[in-house]
């Protein structure tokens, strides 16, 4: 037991000193709320998998290794051209190196019609930024519920702020990338907590490419969160693209919250990490509210990613598609959890949750967990997960057509990354999105 | 150009599971013909259209099967199409993800390599199909739908033709590509097959309706019953077992 809790007991400790240093400048809304979010981590401890929502994930590697906060780096940081890899094209982007914003690589933060796309830190600052900041932050996030969300809430300091006005359109995605310098500071690997805000307002229209990359192979731990908030009408998409190092660790949620008639897409690409655990929790809370969950993750070696997933259908009239597919080589390990949530009075709800995951070595290994809990009685749920290897009818249908078999099973391998590729709208993202999908597979 | 044998079957014994369902098939089939091979259900059509195009669940237990007067049963199910053998499947294979178009490409690009002609770009392919899908009566949203999947069960066998159209293979098998069609896509299905009739090619159509040969004019009628061919004939035969059905065949076959 001593050992469980000195492994929190080291974070509130960073806590201290990070109160007392670096984040001493902040408001007292937000000071508060760190503190209360610092007792809650102390409290809940890093999960294990004695928990129902860990079972299939140990964090034993994050909790035992003894991480620093990252502090902002002075020197070394990288080039703009090493960026570009990272992005789509040359529209407005947001750069972070070890969970802080690293103006020389960013755009300018206010873009044309009055949208704001920048640091939250500097948010903070002004009076404007901050009233929005404190009218949104930490309250869709559910961090009270979640020891890794309450670790990043009371280091909360800096991550991306966008805020689209309502009725405006942001005509090229937003590019929002967090890099890791990968590099361990003198009392070992680092950690940073990056925390982002997005918030699209009434009637506007938006689309932010999330990129989590490293810059070199070492170990660290990124520990983030986004919270998406789409208002009436709106319409917003949402691209979360997972690069980190392959002996990274990675957690991260996202948070969002729908108002009426709005509509918001997901779009998950997991490929990096050695340990990634992405939640995602989706409230519908306005009626006619649509939701696209629409994730991929392709994972070799020894990678483990767990997606859990959240859809909470609080109000009637929405519906809420959901497609997770999973390509497992080697001695891989994916885990996939569909929670449906509808609540009472949630009529109408319309929800189809579908998880796929083909198994390319006979080592490698995916489990998959469908949740339904409903309590309104006019609804429409379906769901449905498949765990398998490469069906032989289709590589003999491909082979009765001229196709090698390594090129059947690379075609068919290929189309089940390619058919979450096709939910995805904007065509620079998604082409950028199918190189790498294709890099990974080789050659598809 | 003369008449050849592109097909020759002789004494095909096939099995599934250990059950034997090909019990000694002879067969001939020569360029510029089109041969019918009718017969009442489970009687081994579709397994002897399936052995031909090599699906690997069936084991051959005897007999020979020569295509062009090399050895069939020793190639690998890739390299008979990639030789000329077509099958059109009874029931088509659908594959998320991946769009008609890139799988036709693919195919002609694996054919095309293996015959030592150039690749064909998307652009190219592109216009090469157009031509193709006019005369299946498609527009060009089927290319960038996913192969089969969502298609009716007639969209699938259009489907298997357009590939026929554009594979363009000497030997053509069509494993009841009629069943389940209406009138106007079994007419289309019957000019496409009929159009791409050559003196250098031959088609095998496994039928148990009698309906698809008022449309295409078989040269060879057999019926296969019990797992080998118990009668052969012209295209009267068909008729005549339309009209009589066939239980008749298999008391003639237990008499003789």
């Amino acid at each position: 037991m001593t050992e469980v809790a000195d492994r929190t007991a080291r974070y509130v400790a960073a806590f201290e000193a990070f109160a007392r240093n670096g984040a001493s400048g902040a408001p007292e809304w937000l000071r508060e709320l760190r503190r209360g979010a610092i007792a809650r981590f102390a409290e809940l401890g890093f999960p294990t998998t004695k928990q129902e929502e860990w079972r299939f994930t140990s964090v034993a590697p994050i909790a035992e290794a003894e991480f620093t906060l990252a502090h902002a780096p002075r020197s070394q940081l990288p080039a703009p051209s090493d960026i570009e890899r990272l992005c789509v094209g040359a529209g407005p982007r947001v750069v972070f190196v070890d969970g802080r914003h690293a103006p020389s690589l960013s755009t300018p933060a206010d873009l044309a019609a009055g949208v704001r796309a920048g640091s939250l830190a500097s948010a903070l600052r002004t009076d404007a930024g901050s009233g929005l900041a404190r009218a949104h932050l930490a309250r869709h996030a559910r961090w009270r519920d979640s020891a890794f969300a309450a670790l990043n809430t009371a280091f909360l300091a800096d991550g991306a702020f966008v805020h689209v006005p309502a009725n405006t359109t942001l005509a090229s995605p937003l590019e929002v990338v967090f890099l890791s310098t990968g590099r361990a500071g003198s009392d070992g690997p680092i950690v940073s907590h990056p925390r982002s805000l997005i918030v699209v307002e009434r009637g506007a229209r938006a689309a932010v490419v999330e990129t989590y990359a490293a810059l070199s192979d070492g170990v660290y731990w990124s520990n983030a969160v986004t919270e998406v908030v789409v208002g009436e009408g709106a319409s917003a998409e949402l691209y979360r693209v997972q690069q980190e190092g392959p002996d990274s660790f990675q957690v991260g949620t996202t948070h969002s919250r729908q108002e009426r008639d709005s509509y918001l897409a997901l779009h998950v690409l997991t490929l990096g990490a050695a340990l990634a655990r992405h939640d995602i929790n989706a409230v519908l809370d306005g009626p006619g509210a649509e939701l696209i969950l629409n994730g991929l993750y392709l994972l070799g070696g020894a990678q483990h990613a767990d997606h859990h997933t959240v859809i909470d259908h609080a109000q009637p009239h929405c519906a809420s598609h959901e497609f997770f597919n999973g390509v497992l080589a080697e001695r891989a390990h994916g885990v996939f959890n569909g929670r449906i949530i509808v609540r009472p009075g949630a009529q109408r709800t319309d929800s189809k949750q579908t998880n796929n995951n083909l198994l390319l070595s006979t080592e490698a290994r995916a489990d998959s967990q469908p949740q339904l809990e409903i309590y309104a009685d006019d609804v429409k749920c379906t769901h449905g997960s498949t765990v398998g290897p490469i069906d032989q009818t289709q590589l003999y249908y491909l082979r009765s057509r001229g196709l090698s078999p390594e090129a059947a099973r690379s075609i068919l391998t290929y189309g089940f990354g390619a058919e979450i590729l096709d939910r995805m709208r904007h065509p620079g993202v998604r082409d950028r999105l199918d190189r790498l999908v294709r890099a990974r597979l080789g050659g598809a | 150009m003369s008449q050849h044998p592109l097909l020759q079957v002789k004494n095909l014994h096939a099995s599934i599971e250990g059950r034997e369902i090909l019990t000694g098939v002879d067969l001939t089939v020569n360029t510029g013909e089109v041969h019918a091979i009718m017969g009442p259900n489970g009687s081994g059509k579709s397994t002897l259209a399936q052995v031909l195009a090599g699906h690997p669940a069936y084991a051959v237990t005897a007999g020979q099967v020569l295509y062009e007067g090399n050895d069939l049963l020793a190639m690998a199910p890739e390299v008979r199409a990639r030789e000329g053998v077509f099958l059109a499947f009874q029931y088509p294979v659908a594959i998320r993800g991946i769009t008609n178009a890139y799988f036709l490409r693919s195919a002609v690009n694996a054919i095309r390599k293996h015959r030592g002609a150039e690749e064909l770009g998307p652009v190219e392919f592109m216009d090469a199909l157009e031509e193709k899908l006019k005369v299946i009566g498609w527009d060009s949203s089927y290319l960038t739908r996913p192969v089969n999947e969502g298609f009716s069960g007639g969209e699938k066998k259009r489907n298997e033709i357009l590939q026929l159209a554009v594979l363009d293979p000497k030997l053509a098998i069509l494993d009841e590509t009629d069943s389940g069609l209406d009138i106007d896509a079994l007419k289309t299905v019957a000019k496409t097959v009929d159009k791409l009739r050559r003196p250098d090619n031959a088609t095998v159509l496994v039928t148990h309706y009698y309906r698809i040969l008022t449309h295409i004019e078989p040269d060879v009628v057999h019926v296969l019953a019990g797992g080998k061919i118990v009668k052969s004939g012209g295209k009267e035969l068909a008729l005549e077992l339309e009209e009589k059905g066939y239980d008749w065949l298999r008391e003639e076959a237990v008499v003789t």
